[in-house]
């Protein structure tokens, strides 16, 4: 077990320095996400015109893991149009759970987070903030649990 | 502590690990060093063997046949429960139940005892100390009977302030909880003296006592409690088992908890009538197995002798306790006067899960989150804690190598 292909680089980083987080002052979808068992809880905003996401901040208490996929999916969606963004989550799940599956291409940084799927208590830390996105986007206001 | 000459004289502590063969395991490449034993002990070979043996040679249902095996694993059974009668100097085996565990011999005297006798607002008075299963069940109890749960406040010690609980035995006040050692923090409480100012008001006493057979000499009239429960797996013997002490006469007066074969004398449609105490409390095929090895857990604590123990583990707590708080940004929850041998803690800027991964690839297991105490956590402000929990068989060296992973993690993600 090599701890550093859980904590790649990228991951560290992201987790030390979150990128976009904070809130928006008026978002047009937000939801909230909780992890009851590890107790990380986030909060996504939203601001979605045209039907692409055109900003996301985040606040969250959470893990070094939860952290940094939140902090790299808001990267990774910015700008992207709500089929594109249930796309990108697909190759996220399937790289989070599929056994030897190689991370696809359209992932990009966000393969980072491969080495998640070799500890199964962890899976739920890295997919907390797509859940929480999906809920957003659906316009779920009750929060999301990943129990 | 500093009193306490560690380790104790004759304390053979490699021989002990000895006897527990899932020590000589090896945990992704390193030397399992298992610190998780408030939520889980391992099992010796002596339990081990017992189960196995019975399940091997005397395997029968009890309380039912003529034939040989049912007769000798009744005897075992019953042998078991006369066990746990001295482990706890219980007056007499009508006083002892068989449960699952803690939880059930809890939510047995919430509904069997508490229930029928409960008012519309009448008080239950637990402590913020508690594990959730010793606050859910009465949680439940109030919506069945409008009774209201209180709970009595902590400091940042993490000890029971003795004033505000007092003030809190109202006159509406019938039951109250309390854990005999907390299993977030390792807090002992001043049972006997709680426990007296509860009867001198005439209101029933229940002890959660799973944080503490494993570590101090439990005398349940010397406390004088009406009811204690504790579980087998916290104190090396398997899962599924537990017991309820309840006062023989307390129990006298309760109604069937659950209903099924071995709780009956006689069934007609036209009504059925009760077994004798203890058995009316156990309906169905019990675990035979489970209570087979925590008799032979209770020999295994005291043929080590659970003073010999208690020295031992305030040793390593002594030590965890230097070991850790030189650590920079760690902060040790709780600081108790009186505690077993846990430590919990956190880390400025290194969650819980975090380290417990950085532990666990180390081979070091610990527990990280709420312990099932949320409460504890909200008091402390802090979502989840890294708890290490000692046993009679961990050493300084496994200290020493939890201290180092905690600095490595420190150094790779703080």
């Amino acid at each position: 077990m090599d701890l550093a292909d859980l904590y790649r680089d990228v991951i560290v980083d992201h987790n030390r320095r979150p990128r976009n987080a904070g809130r928006l002052d008026c978002p047009t979808h937000q939801a909230e996400g909780n992890n009851p068992l590890c107790g990380d809880r986030l909060r996504l905003f939203v601001d979605l015109q045209d039907d692409r996401i055109r900003e996301l901040r985040f606040e969250n208490a959470g893990c070094a893991i939860s952290t940094a996929s939140a902090s790299l999916m808001s990267e990774a969606v910015k700008g992207r149009s709500r089929a594109e963004v249930r796309a990108l989550f697909e190759s996220v799940h399937r790289m989070l759970t599929q056994p030897g599956a190689a991370p696809e291409a359209a992932l990009g940084k966000l393969a980072a987070l491969a080495g998640v799927r070799e500890y199964p208590a962890r899976v739920k830390c890295a997919s907390l903030c797509w859940h929480t996105l999906n809920a957003a986007l659906a316009g779920s206001p009750g929060a999301v649990t990943t129990e | 502590m500093a009193a306490v000459p560690h380790p104790p004289a004759g304390y053979d502590v490699a021989r002990i690990r000895g006897d527990f063969p899932v020590l000589a395991r090896r945990v992704h490449g390193h030397p399992l060093a298992y610190l998780d034993n408030a939520a889980s002990a391992q099992q010796p070979a002596a339990v081990i063997e017992a189960v196995a043996g019975h399940a091997r040679a005397h395997h029968a249902n009890v309380h039912r046949g003529v034939h040989t095996l049912s007769q000798e694993a009744t005897a075992l059974y019953e042998g078991a429960r006369e066990r746990v009668r001295g482990f706890l100097n219980a007056a007499s085996v009508a006083e002892i139940v068989f449960v699952r565990g803690t939880t059930e011999a809890i939510n047995l005297v919430a509904q069997s005892f508490a229930r029928p006798r409960l008012q519309p607002g009448d008080e239950i008075l637990v402590t913020w100390l508690e594990h959730h299963s010793n606050i859910v069940p009465w949680q439940l109890l109030c919506a069945q009977t409008g009774a209201v749960l209180r709970a009595a406040p902590i400091d940042r010690r993490g000890v029971v302030d003795p004033d505000a609980w007092r003030a809190l035995l109202g006159p509406r006040t019938r039951l109250v909880a309390l854990a005999h050692v907390s299993n977030a923090l390792g807090t002992v409480l001043p049972l006997a003296r709680m426990i007296g100012e509860a009867r001198a008001r005439g209101i029933a006493t229940v002890v959660d006592g799973a944080q503490a057979v494993p570590h101090l000499p439990v005398d349940v009239r010397a406390l004088g409690c009406d009811f204690y429960a504790f579980s087998g797996h916290k104190m090396y013997a398997p899962t599924g088992i537990g017991a309820l002490y309840a006062r023989e006469a307390l129990l006298a007066s309760m109604p069937p908890w659950q209903g099924g074969g071995d709780m009956i004398l006689t069934v007609s449609f036209a009504g059925s009538t009760w077994n004798h105490l203890p058995h009316r409390f156990e309906a169905g095929t019990p675990n035979v197995g489970g209570a087979v090895g925590l008799a032979a857990a209770i020999d295994y604590l005291e043929g080590v002798g659970l003073a010999r123990i208690a020295a031992h583990e305030h040793g390593l707590l002594a030590h965890a306790t230097e070991a850790l708080a030189a650590i920079p940004r760690l902060t040790i929850v709780g600081a108790a006067p009186e505690k077993t041998s846990l430590v919990s803690f956190t880390v400025e800027g290194l969650h819980p899960h975090d380290l417990g991964t950085v532990l666990d690839a180390r081979g070091i297991a610990v527990r990280t989150g709420h312990h099932c105490a949320m409460p504890v956590m909200e008091f402390f402000g802090v979502p989840a804690t890294t708890r290490a929990s000692f046993a009679l068989y961990n050493t300084r060296a496994e200290i020493d190598a939890l201290a180092a992973g905690v600095r490595d993690a420190i150094r790779m993600l703080g």
